[in-house]
């Protein structure tokens, strides 16, 4: 009971494509859960699939510890999509009331909660402006809005920054840990790496609609991690042969240097303690997301190739 | 259905209040109104008039031509073909001499080419007299004998009776149930167009905008679909009743504004030949006589059915507009390609209702009017002749039940080439792929 979604054995195929082939997964309630993946992985269609939009041809969604009823559950979930957009000519407040209103929300509660929202970011000036007089990033503010205004379970966010300015981007990424803090659970969906690994506890990773990579985002560091290990000198000392490491690098007054199996941290800070080396700074080099993230989507070509399925 | 109920009440409302709305809706019927006073203005300003004179030296046509709004004739004998231009005449009438045989013409020179309307009047006028003159002069009656005569012919009554149910003779009313079939049809054949592009550019507005996946994953597909259609349809009915009371308020206005007289100018002028008294006074008869046929029509039976086939036509249809605008991308030009399969049906119902007015129990009419792709058209043209007459019961409900069967169907075929369609960017559904998304 303690994951608020669970995903069995997933499958959608399209004509042309596997685009969801045998996923399985879990996402625990409270945490900021990433969605990772390429171009054409399959994460929309995935997505689709949790928020009810599509059907799977194979497979089963648990929510909250019941299966996945569309429409009872869509009340507890807020999307939004990465293709998103609004109604242009509709003034803003009616919009948002009307959005609200469709997650189930009567019109006296929605008017309130819209009130606050636009109170907290704001937006109060807005309301009775049209969409085509805001700006990308704007537009992208009230969408968010929109998506968590009915205080949903599941917070659904595919590529919520895009388009938006740094100091937007932050405004929404704190308004994403306070949602977090207060319970709600968010899948976010993106291909940005920088950001996955500032903001989420858990990640997959998708590629050619299956999974490639589940877990922490520190186990998977962990897990994929080589050794490396960056260390500063005062002066910059001579090194003779050892087995203890390789010099994979050296720049200015520091070494990144790659420890050889069976040998410890500190076995490298004895050798350069024996020497006499002044050591300022020593930490290990852990991959980034990126890295790892290029490192196993490697060989698939930008876009997906179609292929044939049997079925 | 609680947010299909919302839904619809968006589309409504944010339709409704529109500026373009508001002011289609008040000025359609003050066009309308204004083109038909216009057209009754300039062909009451604009009337040719023309005087011919004619030489009669034995009397022929004495008494038998009549002057009229826009032909005088005056019989002279100063004028002749070579000066009638200078004497003021636009024409010189020159009528066979006693004793003539049919080889002899009867002239009309003229100095330009009459009106047609002109040239029709004096030929009528002509006709007339010829006949009159060859009744009298043969049969040795007095002209003012035959006009009694004709008169009295013209008196007898005509009804044209249909047998009804009990053997309860009914009057009949081809010309009214013409005018209300072929007004009724064209009505519905206008709305189809008007309100099913409106759900068309509706749903390819919200694939366009990217606000559909987000309505999505709050409801149903066919919920959003069956919103808009409702919503659409609820405005159009609110269009077309505002439309028939503003007529009524414009008109009963202008009715003020001009007096009796200046009616009845325009009426007799737009009967206005020569002889228009006469036709006139025929005119307020066949009025007189309208009146009585209108009130033997069974409105209530008509007005039922247009609603029905309104309301029935514009769903089936609009279901249709609904798949054709999810499937199209940002390029309007698609859709006017995809948008041929449903528009045909709809033009083909329209030249088949024009033939059905006018030969309502042909076969072609009466098939097509239980057909669903045609009947809201069709059947429409065929009502006001008479049920149970001319479209018996049996045809009616079979019409009126495939039309319901029909409306789930395209709803249904719709709902499934939508529910694809509208998450489908950057390429041009084939129909191919829609008969796939159908079988899926």
């Amino acid at each position: 009971m303690n994951n608020i979604l669970q995903v069995n054995n997933l499958k959608k195929y399209y004509a042309s494509q596997k685009a969801v082939d045998d996923i399985s997964f879990s996402v625990e309630r409270g945490g900021i859960f990433g969605l990772l993946g390429p171009n054409g992985a399959g994460k929309t269609t995935l997505i689709r699939m949790i928020t009810g939009i599509f059907y799977p041809d194979n497979g089963e969604i648990i929510f909250d510890g019941k299966p996945f009823n569309a429409r009872q559950d869509v009340v507890h979930i807020g999307y939004m999509p990465e293709e998103r957009g609004l109604y242009k000519k509709m003034k803003i407040g009616e919009q948002a009331l009307y959005l609200a209103q469709l997650k189930g929300l009567g019109r006296a509660e929605a008017m309130e909660k819209i009130k606050a929202w636009f109170v907290r970011l704001e937006m109060q000036s807005w309301w009775n402006k049209k969409v085509e007089d805001l700006s990308k990033g704007m537009s992208q503010k009230l969408q968010f809005v929109t998506t968590v205004l009915h205080e949903p379970k599941l917070i659904i966010l595919d590529e919520p920054f895009s388009g938006l300015d740094p100091v937007n981007s932050n405004i929404i990424k704190e308004e994403i840990y306070k949602l977090a803090q207060n319970g709600s659970t968010i899948i976010f969906s993106t291909h940005r790496m920088e950001q996955v690994e500032e903001i989420c506890n858990h990640i997959i990773l998708m590629d050619k609609g299956r999974k490639i990579l589940d877990g922490t985002v520190h186990n998977i560091k962990q897990e994929f991690k080589e050794n490396l290990f960056h260390i500063g000198f005062e002066q910059i000392p001579g090194v003779d042969d050892t087995q203890i490491f390789e010099v994979v690098h050296q720049k200015e007054n520091s070494f990144i240097l790659k420890i050889r199996d069976g040998y410890k941290q500190n076995d490298v800070l004895r050798f350069f303690l024996d020497r006499n080396a002044g050591i300022i700074s020593f930490n290990e080099l852990l991959p980034s997301l990126n890295d790892i993230f290029i490192k196993l989507v490697e060989g698939t070509s930008i876009t997906r190739q179609f292929q044939e399925t049997a079925a | 259905m609680n947010k299909t109920w919302l839904i619809i009440k968006r589309e409504y409302l944010t339709r409704v209040r529109k500026k373009t709305f508001i002011l289609s809706t008040i000025l359609t019927p003050l066009l309308m109104i204004g083109i038909l006073a216009a057209i009754t203005f300039i062909s009451v300003k604009n009337m040719d008039s023309e005087k011919v004179a004619v030489i009669d030296p034995d009397n022929y046509f004495e008494g038998n031509l009549e002057n009229g709004k826009t032909i005088t004739f005056d019989f002279v004998t100063n004028v002749d073909t070579s000066n009638f231009e200078k004497q003021g005449y636009s024409g010189v009438l020159i009528p066979p001499r006693t004793g003539f045989n049919n080889s002899d013409s009867i002239k009309l020179i003229t100095s330009k080419n009459f009106g047609m309307s002109v040239s029709d009047g004096i030929q009528r006028q002509i006709n007339r007299a010829m006949e009159n003159n060859l009744i009298s002069r043969e049969l040795n009656i007095k002209p003012s004998q035959i006009d009694s005569i004709k008169d009295r012919a013209r008196e007898v009554p005509y009804a044209d009776m249909i047998k009804g149910e009990g053997d309860v003779l009914k009057q009949g009313n081809s010309g009214v149930a013409f005018g209300v079939g072929y007004a009724s049809g064209f009505l519905i054949y206008i709305t189809l167009f008007i309100y099913g592009s409106m759900v068309m550019r509706g749903v390819m507005e919200e694939k366009t905008n990217r606000i559909a996946e987000v309505v999505i994953s709050s409801v149903k597909p066919g919920q959003l679909m069956m919103g808009k259609i409702l919503g659409i349809g609820a405005v159009g009915l609110t269009q077309f009743l505002m439309w028939i009371i503003l007529i009524i308020i414009f008109s009963s206005i202008i009715g003020i504004f001009i007096s009796p007289e200046a009616m009845a100018q325009v009426q007799e002028s737009q009967n206005g030949m020569p002889g228009s008294s006469q036709q006139g006074s025929e005119a307020i008869r066949m009025l007189s006589s309208a009146q009585i046929e209108l009130s033997s029509v069974n409105w209530g039976m008509i007005i039922f059915c247009f609603l029905f086939y309104f309301i029935g036509g514009y769903l089936f249809y609009a279901a249709l507009f609904a798949a054709v605008g999810s499937t199209v991308n940002e390029d309007p030009q698609d859709a006017q390609s995809l948008m041929l399969p449903i528009t045909m049906p709809i033009i083909l119902a329209i030249v088949i209702m024009v033939n059905a007015v006018t030969n309502p129990n042909s076969a072609m009419a009466t098939w097509s009017s239980i057909i669903p792709f045609f009947s809201p058209i069709v059947m429409m043209a065929r009502i006001p002749f008479g049920v149970p007459g001319t479209v018996p019961w049996w045809q009616l409900g079979l019409s009126m039940s495939l039309l319901v069967a029909g409306f789930f169907l395209t709803t249904w075929m719709a709902a499934k080439i939508y529910r694809t369609g509208i998450l489908m960017y950057g390429k041009k559904a084939t129909w191919k792929e829609m008969f796939k998304w159908l079988r899926r």
